[in-house]
């Protein structure tokens, strides 16, 4: 019994809460800092103020960018959702030869260095004669968002019972009718959740929207410019403290959604698989 | 005239045969993924057969001239800038997959052999800082780790140093550090998975056999989740490689990544073939490394059996 505290639970919670400590610690210190008087983030606090969040309604950089964001986010993510509906149903369904290799090949996006993915799309783009602009954004984005589209996706595809849409096309339904009617259902909520974590992703995206888009910055991009300025940096805090709250609302939406996919079709996995 | 044609036996068979062959699995299958499928090519693997094209062509202000040559290579890998930055972006991703997989491995055993009911739950929680911009977790390393930034106010406020450390931003362990944290979650996820794929009849069958929890340990466990291991250290290494906001905002001179001098090539420099061939430069190397790393833990999980 000697050696178990080695492995056993309770070392392993104490170095589980330091962990989860040092995960948060940094993040939280744009919150902080964001209701902070002095404008250089530094302790100790010198006094609550909101003042940094009355400034950003009037900044007309500040809105454009997140009106580009919020249109770049919804085409991506409805287009990376489609595109990841017809390939999860695809992968999860049928068995057909090179199934492995399309899929790692749509997958690979996650795993490749961002710039590299990025300077690529940019070289192709302009070789095209495509003018940059948030349309570009968006075709980079449904790239890097597929994948995990893909992920949340095939957790709520996998498992699903085969024989309900056996049942319906035998009493009649079409192919169409029974996708409608019974597995579009079925399958509601991880769909929703592929549409948040997409809409997550591109809101918080910076290398591909930065070398992709022409004059138009979207909210990351707009971040990066005021970065040089060190006394716009309240500001900045913020308006990210801001974004934190809506991925971190947005995520927590999709996991939750994802779960209930996944109850439905009695599988467990999903972004963590 | 239709009605004829139609009415042809052989004709109406080979529509037979080619309507099944439509209807069977591969066909299906391979039709319902194809848009997906042609969107990766055209947006991914062309991109990237492009780049590989251009890093053999040679750039003259605005004009590419298209003669194979192998100069630009010769410049990526000779020019001691380029040399030197290659080697410090690698060895940055090494250690900092090295990093992220040592602290990350615990946490991972913690939530598969002792999360209890609440697994899913404690992968949410690590997950979710990770879902935040990453552009906002580097900014927030520069506001803790700057002249004036929390380390530095926190350390003088508690009488530790007299005045504020230069030391802590713009060089490689600052972006270590931030690497480390911003990839912490992407090594637990592979790294819990295979774990949670262990059966624990095998511990128990060691345990009863007279291993100590140690030994049982070292010889089933980790071995068994060696595959974790190895993707969470690829999916860390790989990526990290080519970072760009990193080196920019916590890394400072000493701290610039091969990526900072791939996007000028792109940007101020104007020099795309060049740019081309340090993109397919680093993508090989860190092939390489990705392929030794594979190698050097499958020889040490043999080892440990």
């Amino acid at each position: 019994m000697r050696a178990r505290g080695f492995l056993s639970g309770g070392w392993l919670s104490v170095y589980a809460f330091l962990y989860i400590v040092f995960l948060y610690l940094p993040v939280i210190f744009l919150p902080i800092f964001s209701i902070n008087t002095a404008p250089t983030p530094k302790f100790p606090l010198t006094g609550f103020t909101l003042q940094w969040y009355a400034d950003l309604p009037h900044t007309p950089a500040l809105l454009d960018a997140a009106w580009n964001s919020l249109k770049v986010g919804v085409c991506a993510s409805v287009l990376a959702t489609v595109l990841g509906i017809l390939a999860a149903r695809s992968i999860t369904r049928y068995r057909y030869p090179g199934r492995r290799a399309i899929n790692g090949l749509i997958m690979a996006p996650l795993v490749l260095p961002e710039v590299i993915v990025a300077i690529s799309m940019l070289l192709v783009m302009l070789q095209l004669g495509l003018s940059l602009s948030l349309f570009t954004v968006v075709l980079g984005h449904v790239l890097v968002c597929i994948p995990y589209s893909m992920t949340v996706l095939t957790s709520g595809f996998e498992g699903f019972d085969r024989s309900l849409e056996e049942a319906s096309a035998d009493l009649g339904e079409s192919a169409f009718g029974t996708f409608r009617r019974v597995t579009l259902p079925m399958v509601a909520p991880a769909i929703i959740s592929s549409l948040l974590v997409c809409f997550t992703i591109s809101l918080d995206e910076f290398i591909i929207a930065f070398f992709l888009t022409g004059t138009e910055a979207t909210l990351p991009i707009y971040i990066w410019g005021q970065l040089r300025f060190a006394s716009k940096l309240p500001g900045v805090l913020a308006l990210g403290t801001l974004l934190l709250v809506a991925s971190f609302l947005l995520m927590t939406i999709a996991e939750i959604l994802r779960r209930r996919a996944a109850r439905r079709t009695r599988n467990e996995g999903g972004l963590y698989a | 005239m239709t009605a004829a044609v139609e009415g042809s036996p052989p004709l109406r068979m080979t529509r037979a045969r080619r309507n099944a062959l439509l209807q069977s699995e591969p066909v299906q299958g391979f039709a319902l993924i194809s848009p997906t499928f042609l969107y990766a090519l055209i947006l991914l693997v062309l991109p990237i057969l492009v780049v590989i094209a251009h890093s053999f062509w040679t750039q003259h202000y605005l004009t590419i001239d298209r003669t194979f040559t192998l100069e630009n290579y010769r410049v990526a890998l000779t020019e001691p800038i380029y040399r030197d930055l290659l080697w410090r972006s690698l060895y940055i991703s090494l250690t900092v997959s090295l990093f992220t997989v040592i602290l990350a491995y615990p946490i991972a055993y913690f939530i598969s052999f002792h999360g209890g009911r609440h697994k899913s739950l404690w992968l949410f929680l690590i997950t979710i800082p990770f879902w935040t911009s990453y552009l906002l977790r580097v900014m927030s390393w520069k506001v803790i780790l700057g002249y004036n930034g929390v380390l530095n106010s926190g350390l003088m406020g508690l009488g530790i140093i007299d005045e504020p450390s230069t030391a802590l931003l713009y060089n490689s362990s600052a972006v270590i550090i931030t690497l480390t944290h911003a990839w912490a979650a992407f090594a637990i996820l592979p790294i819990f998975v295979s774990l949670e794929k262990v059966d624990r009849t095998l511990v128990e069958a060691a345990t009863d056999l007279g291993d100590g929890p140690l030994r049982s340990f070292l010889r089933v466990t980790l071995p068994l989740s060696a595959p974790g291991v190895i993707s969470a250290a690829l999916i860390v290494m790989i990526p990290t490689v080519g970072d760009y906001v990193t080196p920019k905002l916590v890394g400072g001179k000493d701290g610039v990544m091969i990526a900072n001098a791939i996007q000028a090539q792109f940007g101020k420099a104007a020099n795309w073939p060049l740019g081309a061939a340090l993109s397919v430069t680093t993508m090989l190397i860190v092939t390489l490394m990705a392929g030794a790393t594979v190698l050097i833990i499958r020889a040490l999980q043999r080892l440990a059996r």
